[in-house]
């Protein structure tokens, strides 16, 4: 997206209130120089990142398309540092024609050290615009910090895959759950897969087959097991599973759910040739006979149904394009505007599946 | 008596899409600018998003003579130059795998034959009965002759499954109110209302939509919205641009039936209507049908004091001179249809009776607008009468385009030492308080009526009520000789608009 104008204000040494105060008077100037320049009022994204990894951080925020936060504060760690040095930005698409008006965005990086993160509320809190949603996001860990802006955000945005260990993944976003709403980039990632599933078993004469799911398999990145947990979580949640532990069978996981008929069969299988982050395909099947097998390919998700006892087979093309990990964030931002409940059932369903 | 109920699907829970039924989707007229501008680029993007039925087919009937291959490049060309994103070359190469193009008049039975025929094959392809979705987008002289020879060929049920089948059909609903009731009487000889869907893409629009939510989700407006407060309303549709290049459409429809007669009478209802008990179609949209059968329809004696129509004449658009309607290619040099029409209605109920509510549109006006502005009496009584100059009644300004928001006129104090008035703005765009992914109406229209939700779509009753009104204006019009009124190009619109003012009022400025 080309940006145009931006205004720009610098400073070493410097204190919230400095920084609250240029932001304020970079608006003014922006407004002074046409009247059609207006703030978005949406959400704040409070960024707590490593300044070694602040770059890729910055890209991966230009790339979430319309789906910009209106006011982002990235507060870029640094080791050793003790002062704040703050660059602060105010940016637009466009400029305003006649009668028109163009939006702006205010970016705010603040370096810090680590001695700041324990109390990092008192350097953001007058930072960020009142009444409107205050997201949390923070890749690269710093949980005191996180901890430290409990009280003035509402929504935490997480990507449980980040985490090598996916059983303390779960368990972390549960206890955020407690106080926040959580926005969690790996069960973002399974809504296409789920949404297919609905479909499939959406006509009337189907909805019955739904307790007849005999056994589900996922196929993931390696990586990417919080987002396969969470699908598994996400049916066992809906349909009424109980789920037990899963346990390695070789590569994969492997476990099984007890359904009101029977019990269901679970499988995570981690897909080595996957490069990107997410669901590479799932089976489904029921004990009447019926298969469908979803996998990414091109042009949206390659499905292919059998009904053994019927000598049915088919396969077509479920349209769709590829979100990318851009449109991933952009939807995380996006759904930090909005309830998810059937979030947290999944995640509770998704936590009794691991050790 | 045994009561069964439909089994649940319990996974559709929160889902932001909810499952449609797998569709194929016939278009009639499927060459023609609006397919080409609007309905492929928008079944694209659908199809872009995961928006489209698990299983989806398309198929395109026109007179042109194409193959297969020649309407699917067609369509390529269509969907790459139009469509609001650029297109993901695998996500279009498997939307128009199958597609078909069926070749003829329609009033050709073989047409008919040869879609029954592919859409059987696409149920076979699909191992399960698809629903059908005919939408009509051809010149209106058709839509009587397609849906006879749908129903004469059996298209318009899918016997022996749960299948649905609808009919999409594009304005204009007739010319005037006998033709519309004749449309009606036909297409309800075929289809079942259920079935049918009347499009106003206007009701597909965000903004449209949002002035229901902004009446019945908040609970601070209700108090004053009637009579007691609301002194008169204006509702404004205005272009910048001329006709361009639709002369031969625009000169035998004129701006009271392109956009008086549907979209601005919707947005009066909208505007007018009670709340619904639920947002369902049929429950929103009996309070629409309640708020037309309220507005007093004129009689042919009252046209002329409660109508006035002109034409654009030359003047100065951006800096440039432009032509006036009659110089423009394609226009008859004696041609009495209007440019600019504007009225003056009333709404004969409890809430609404004396408030004048002034409709105006035109093209080659001062700028592009539409907005709903509505004036509050004054205050009763003011104390500050030596420095009143600046006090003016309170406006609430509804935006559609182009900065989609809501506005509030205020009188504030000026800073000093006296008591000056002066008014100023509160302000609100939409574009500043969401994230914006606002899908084109058509995306929104062609969900809705694949997934058969009638509310932003045109009833039979409501469409008849919408000609009832304007029907004696048109019959006037059409009686009384030219030439028409001239107005400047790039102006305020035809001097004669000011006799439909009740005293005190004043036409905003566009």
């Amino acid at each position: 997206m080309t940006t145009v104008k931006d205004s720009l204000w610098t400073a070493h040494e410097t204190t919230p209130s400095a920084i609250e105060e240029a932001l304020r008077e970079l608006l003014s100037e922006r407004h002074a120089e046409h009247a059609g320049y207006t703030p978005a009022r949406v959400l704040n994204l409070v960024c707590i990142v490593d300044r070694e990894w602040s770059g890729e951080i910055a890209n991966r925020l230009r790339s979430v398309g319309d789906s910009h936060a209106s006011r982002t504060i990235v507060c870029s760690v640094e080791p050793g540092r003790t002062s704040l040095d703050a660059v602060a930005t105010i940016a637009s698409d466009r400029e305003p024609g006649p009668g028109e008006f163009a939006l702006t965005r205010e970016t705010i990086v603040v370096n810090v050290g680590p001695g700041h993160l324990a109390h990092l509320d008192t350097i953001v809190d007058p930072l960020v615009v009142t009444d409107i949603p205050t997201v949390v996001w923070a890749p690269h860990g710093h949980p005191e910090a996180v901890e430290s802006l409990r009280r003035l955000a509402q929504v935490a945005l997480i990507d449980s895959i980040d985490d090598p260990e996916v059983s303390e993944a779960l368990v972390r976003a549960r206890s955020l759950a407690d106080s926040l709403h959580v926005v969690d980039m790996a069960w973002l990632r399974t809504v296409p897969w789920r949404e297919r599933l609905a479909a499939t078993f959406d006509p009337i004469p189907l909805r019955p087959q739904l307790a007849t799911i005999s056994s589900v398999e996922v196929r993931h990145q390696p990586d990417s097991v919080a987002s396969a947990l969470l699908l598994l979580g996400w049916l066992a949640s809906r349909l009424d599973w109980h789920c037990s532990p899963l346990l390695p069978s070789g590569d994969d996981l492997t476990g099984s759910a007890h359904a009101h008929r029977q019990d269901v069969t679970l499988t995570l299988a981690p897909a080595r040739e996957m490069q990107v982050r997410g669901l590479l395909g799932l089976t489904v099947e029921t004990a009447s006979g019926r298969r469908l097998s979803l996998d990414r390919g091109p042009g949206g998700l390659h499905a292919e149904y059998s009904n053994y006892r019927k000598g049915i087979e088919r396969s077509w093309t479920v349209l769709g394009a590829s979100r990318g990990e851009g449109g991933i964030l952009g939807n995380a931002i996006r759904a930090a505007l909005a309830r998810d409940r059937i979030y947290l059932p999944a995640l509770q369903a998704a936590t009794t599946m691991v050790r | 008596m045994a009561v069964t109920t439909e089994p649940e699907n319990p996974l559709t829970a929160g889902l932001e899409r909810l499952p449609v039924h797998p569709t194929a989707l016939v278009v009639f007229g499927a060459t023609g600018d609006l397919a080409k501008r609007k309905l492929l680029p928008a079944i694209y993007n659908l199809a872009h998003e995961g928006a489209l039925p698990e299983r989806f087919y398309l198929v395109g009937v026109s007179r042109g003579e194409l193959t297969h291959e020649e309407y699917r490049e067609l369509a390529v060309e269509a969907i790459t130059s139009f469509s609001r994103r650029p297109p993901d070359p695998d996500v279009l190469e498997h939307l128009l795998e199958d597609i078909r193009y069926v070749s003829g008049s329609f009033d050709e039975d073989r047409v008919y034959s040869s879609l029954a025929a592919i859409l059987g094959e696409f149920d076979g392809k699909a191992g399960q009965p698809l629903n059908r979705a005919f939408y009509l987008s051809t010149a209106p002289a058709f839509f009587p002759v397609i849906v006879g020879l749908l129903g004469a060929h059996g298209l318009q049920h899918s016997e022996g499954t749960d299948t649905e089948v609808r009919v999409i059909i594009e304005k204009p609903f007739g010319t005037t109110l006998g033709e519309a009731q004749e449309l009606n009487r036909k297409v309800l000889s075929v289809f079942d209302e259920r079935q049918v869907f009347r499009i106003d893409h206007y009701l597909g629009k965000e903004t449209v939509q949002n002035v229901l939510a902004f009446r019945f989700a908040n609970g601070m407006f209700e108090p004053w919205w009637n009579r007691n407060y609301i002194d008169n309303v204006q509702i404004t549709a205005a272009e910048d641009l001329g006709i361009g290049t639709r002369a031969g459409y625009y000169d035998s429809a004129g701006a009271l039936r392109d956009l008086i007669q549907n979209h601005m009478l919707q947005l009066l209802t909208l505007l007018c209507m009670e709340p619904p008990v639920a947002f369902s179609a049929d429950e929103v949209r009996d309070e629409k049908v309640k708020v037309l059968h309220a507005v007093h329809a004129p009689t042919l004696d009252d046209v002329d004091d409660l109508s006035v129509r002109a034409q654009y004449g030359p003047g100065v658009v951006a800096g440039e001179g432009v032509r006036g309607y009659l110089e423009e290619d394609g226009v008859p040099a004696d041609s009495n249809t209007e440019t600019y029409a504007a009225l003056r209605l009333s709404v004969d109920n409890w809430r609404w009776a004396g408030v004048p509510f002034y409709l105006r549109t035109g093209k080659r006006l001062a700028r592009k607008l539409t907005e709903i502005a509505i004036t509050l009496k004054p205050v009763p009584h003011l104390a500050f009468r030596e420095n009143a100059d600046g006090v003016r009644p309170n406006q609430l300004i509804l935006t559609m385009q182009p900065n989609e928001g809501v506005s509030l006129s205020l009188v504030a104090k000026v800073p000093g030492t006296r008591m000056t008035m002066a008014p100023v703005n509160m302000e609100f765009l939409y574009g500043t308080a969401f994230i914006s992914q606002s899908p084109e109406a058509y995306e929104r229209l062609i969900m809705d009526a694949m997934r058969g939700d009638a509310t932003l779509f045109t009833r039979n009753d409501e469409v008849e009520a919408q000609w009832h009104i304007c029907d004696p204006i048109v019959a006037k019009w059409e009686a009384t000789p030219g030439p028409l009124p001239q107005y400047g190009s790039g102006g305020q619109g035809p001097a004669e608009a000011e006799r439909l003012l009740l005293p005190g009022d004043h036409w905003r400025a566009i």
